[in-house]
């Protein structure tokens, strides 16, 4: 953490600054929010994962063959960094199993399998709440208990991010895609800038911040237009509207703060720790909706492009619709695919079948061909050239981390700032030598988490270990010392019966000597008379005869 | 529909390490048919010994080390490194100064190390300090510019060793001008003296300064098509002009101006095509910085001190021996760190 103070907010928002790197990407040139929003319908079946947010999988509350309605809750959050799901249309459990999931890792999770009945009956409507009129704390309850998550692609859950320690002094929203070719947020902003400023508002009066800025990037201009004008009609005169340069990657967090205040998030901070809170635009709406109608997330825009799809479109989709479902809404596959991406074409990963559902962070979808996203050159040794560097918006050495990454050589790796990687991609993208850079930090970053976890685990396990043997140890010297206790009481009572014991030997000796001195003691019959004389032989005489009674008289 | 599975990022690279040697070599064009017009055929030739005879050193390593081939020949730094031997070495030696040259070149300097990106010294600089150091007589072969000896006696000087019967290897070759400077200088003359003397151009070298503003041609299109960064080139060729003009203030007659430094000897070819070698300079934005800097001072202090013709090669090799410690000392602080701490 820095310890000098962050430096003073510009409110006016006109300047705006660089972050290290970062390219001009020019792809997907064909805009999908040029075309309305469309509803992506109700699929036959809908898969929902337990785990669409980071942090704990939620628990299933539902059993296979429960009939479920729209908006009921069918897992609860499991801890404070976790979500609930809910159901996003109604029909019949059918299953709770794991189903392939989109995650990089290509590993199926549990799921929640809902055959849909087409009615969409939904749950009796909660009441909806005025926000204005609510308190923050109350706010978040609500949104938290919505299953509202970073909708940006991170997924975190909203109401943790929301909740804050420090006072915040900026409340941005971004409304800069994350990548070229996603435009979710974009067609959002054209089509509902209303939901998105009512959002903001709601979103404001939650964290109390002191200023608000919505982001939108230069090459958004009808977004941006819209949002001005949604700003007018609702009177709404203490948010701004800014645009921001479509440099790759300005949508990441940590770079839009860059841009438009200068600072920077400490590494391993969070932005709360610079008085700033981000949030995405699709987040704001659909926390609006969450409170102001009682909606839980059940439904997000998807973009759906690339060259292997007839028509690139954003679709209003139920969390849980299988990807193929949205390709045919799209109009099908127009050619052979030879990639499917979840998410953008620099962060986004590729699943091997399109049976994968949408789940809370899927913001789009792109299937391309071998011509557009040819399979990779195989890759050639590093020569250090250094256009990685050039390009690296976190200003690390991504060279250097190859070698170290190469090597396992996790400690140099770690000083060199492996964890301030944001695996954008941009190394990659330019790497002359065509080295997949970002898989080899991924690997050491998980062998390092691995280890780590292994080194807890251990560390735990020693700790446990030491803990017994103290306790043995511990238990051992108390019966030592019980024992010795005990034997010294014993001794203790041994040495005072021995002290009693001679101290009546001692008076019985006493009272024996006296006596014995009584008996033997020399008399004082030096110069006596006669007379006394003989008076004493008689004393003694009677005395003798006295003392042996048996000797009859 | 099952489909692929690959890595972010998924747009195709926009790179290409092989299409980078083929630009440098392209680059390279200029100042190769400079110095053919300046110093005749024994150029060409030397540019087919050294270059045909690193291809045939990596092939024949790559071949015992059990690596493929074919592609690795593709990458052209093979190619590359004979092709910089052979400008660096007198166009009239022997053949088997570019054939030696360009064999260490590859198999010690190079893949003895593990091939490319693996090699600490620049390996073209390697086999020319090598042959400078072992034939000091052969390296200083050269013809005076405009005045090649014909092809007949090229090929006799660089495949017989000799000039043809008749001719005297005087009448061929000349000490080239940073040579000849230094003599002069260490008889005791000063430098206004030489000025008649035809070696001495306008600016550099008689010849020599065209040569130079060839290469400083194609350097600057290395830097325009991004090829090349400004950090390395810019950070030597200004050490060398700050601290030759500074000596040059101080006495004129005894050190000879930044301009002759520039636009002599191998100074453009060293800061473009040589000291941007990526393997073997600084990696980091300030390091290469330092790293050029460091070039054009031992470039200079060489030059004016030493006892070779040239100091671009060992100033080059001295700076690769620093270049891994610079870039410790000089790693960009990362985003979200504090000031002053690498952490």
């Amino acid at each position: 953490m820095p310890e000098t103070p962050p430096r003073p907010l510009d409110l006016s928002f006109t300047q705006r600054f660089r972050f290290h790197g970062g390219l001009h990407l020019e792809v997907c040139q064909e805009v999908a929010a040029a075309h309305p929003i469309r509803p992506a319908g109700i699929p036959p079946q809908l898969v929902l994962p337990l785990a669409q947010h980071i942090g704990e999988p939620a628990r299933c509350l539902v059993a296979v063959g429960d009939p479920v309605r729209r908006g009921q809750c069918l897992a609860e959050a499991a801890g404070m960094v976790s979500a609930p799901v809910h159901a996003p249309t109604s029909g019949t459990v059918v299953a709770i199993e794991p189903r392939p999931v989109p995650h990089p890792s290509g590993l199926p999770s549990t799921c929640i399998v809902i055959d849909t009945d087409g009615r969409d009956t939904a749950l009796p409507a909660a009441p909806a709440t005025d926000y204005t009129q609510s308190d923050p704390a109350e706010l978040l309850e609500q949104v938290r208990a919505a299953g509202i998550v970073g909708l940006g692609g991170a997924g975190f859950p909203t109401a943790l991010k929301l909740e804050h320690r420090q006072p915040i002094e900026l409340l941005l929203i971004n409304g800069a895609e994350c990548e070229p070719c996603i435009a979710c947020d974009d067609g959002l902003m054209r089509e509902r800038p209303h939901e998105v400023i009512e959002g903001v508002r709601m979103l404001r009066h939650i964290v109390q911040a002191a200023a608000c800025v919505i982001a939108v990037e230069d090459n958004m201009p009808e977004a941006e237009q819209a949002l001005r004008q949604a700003l007018v009609e609702l009177h709404e005169h203490d948010i701004q509207v800014v645009n921001v340069p479509a440099v790759y990657p300005t949508g990441g967090e940590r770079q839009l703060i860059k841009v438009l205040t200068d600072r920077e998030v400490p590494s391993q901070g969070f932005p709360a720790d610079i008085g700033i809170i981000v949030q995405n635009v699709g987040t704001a709406a659909a926390a609006f909706a969450a409170v102001s109608r009682a909606q839980p997330l059940t439904s997000r825009i998807v973009t759906v492009a690339g060259d292997g799809v007839r028509e690139a479109c954003n679709l209003e989709v139920r969390i849980g619709t299988p990807v193929r479902h949205l390709i045919a809404a799209a109009g099908g596959y127009g050619s052979r695919i030879e990639r499917l991406l979840i998410g953008g074409p620099m962060m986004g990963f590729t699943v091997d079948s399109d049976s994968v559902p949408v789940i809370k962070t899927t913001n789009c979808i792109l299937a391309v061909t071998a011509q557009s996203m040819p399979a990779p050159p195989p890759a050639q040794p590093c020569i250090r050239c250094g256009k990685c560097t050039e390009v690296c918006p976190a200003n690390l050495l991504p060279q250097q981390l190859y070698w170290f990454a190469r090597a396992a050589s996790h400690d140099a790796a770690q000083d060199f700032g492996l964890f301030d990687c944001i695996e954008c991609g941009c190394c990659a993208h330019v790497c002359p030598s065509h080295i997949p850079l970002v898989q080899y930090y991924r690997h050491a970053k998980t062998a390092i988490w691995t280890q780590e976890k292994q080194k807890r685990a251990s560390d735990i396990a020693r700790a446990r270990h030491e803990a017994r043997l103290a306790r043995l140890e511990r238990i051992k010297r108390e019966r030592a010392e019980q024992l010795a206790r005990k034997k010294r009481a014993l001794a203790d009572k041994e040495a005072g019966d021995n002290a009693r014991k001679s101290a009546i030997q001692a008076a019985l000796e006493r009272v024996q000597k006296k006596k014995e001195q009584a008996g033997t003691r020399p008399r004082n019959i030096d110069n006596l008379t006669a007379e006394q004389r003989r008076q004493i032989e008689e004393v003694d005489r009677r005395r003798v005869n006295r003392s042996s009674p048996q000797d009859p008289e | 529909m099952e489909f692929q599975r690959f890595s972010s990022p998924h747009l195709p690279a926009e790179h290409d390490i092989n299409l980078m040697m083929r630009r440098v070599l392209l680059a390279l064009l200029p100042g190769v048919a400079c110095m053919t017009w300046l110093f005749g055929w024994g150029v060409l030739v030397n540019l087919a010994l050294a270059g045909g005879s690193a291809l045939l050193a990596e092939a024949g390593m790559l071949g015992v080390r059990g690596r493929p081939v074919a592609p690795t020949l593709q990458d052209g730094s093979a190619l590359l490194t004979g092709v910089l031997l052979a400008l660096a070495i007198p166009p009239l030696a022997p053949w088997w100064i570019a054939v030696t040259g360009s064999a260490f070149a590859i198999v010690i300097a190079k893949q003895l190390y593990g091939g490319l990106g693996y090699n600490p010294f620049n390996p073209a600089m390697v086999g020319y300090v090598v042959v400078l150091v072992s034939f000091p007589l052969e390296l200083t072969l050269w013809p005076q510019a405009w005045h090649a000896p014909d092809l007949a006696t090229t090929l006799s000087m660089v495949f017989a060793g000799k000039p043809p019967a008749g001719m005297a290897i005087d009448a061929i070759t000349m000490a080239t001008p940073m040579d000849s400077l230094r003599m002069q200088i260490g008889l005791g003359k000063s430098l206004p003296q030489l000025a008649g003397n035809s070696l001495f151009g306008y600016l550099g070298g008689t010849g020599w300064e065209w040569l130079n503003g060839c290469y400083l041609l194609g350097g600057l299109w290395l830097l325009r098509v991004r090829v090349i960064q400004w950090h390395i080139p810019v950070a030597m060729l200004g050490a060398l002009a700050l601290l030759a003009g500074g000596f040059h203030l101080l006495d004129p007659a005894r050190y000879a101006s930044p301009l002759f430094h520039l636009l002599t000897s191998a100074t453009m070819l060293g800061a473009f095509f040589i000291a941007t070698d990526p393997v073997t300079a600084c990696t980091t934005p300030r390091g290469r910085l330092w790293y050029g800097a460091g070039i054009g001072i031992l470039v200079w202090i060489i030059r004016t001190w030493g006892g070779y013709p040239d100091g671009v090669a060992f100033a080059v090799l001295l700076m690769n021996l620093s270049a891994p410690t610079i870039d410790y000392y000089t790693r960009p602080r990362v985003f979200g760190h504090r000031p002053g701490s690498a952490e």
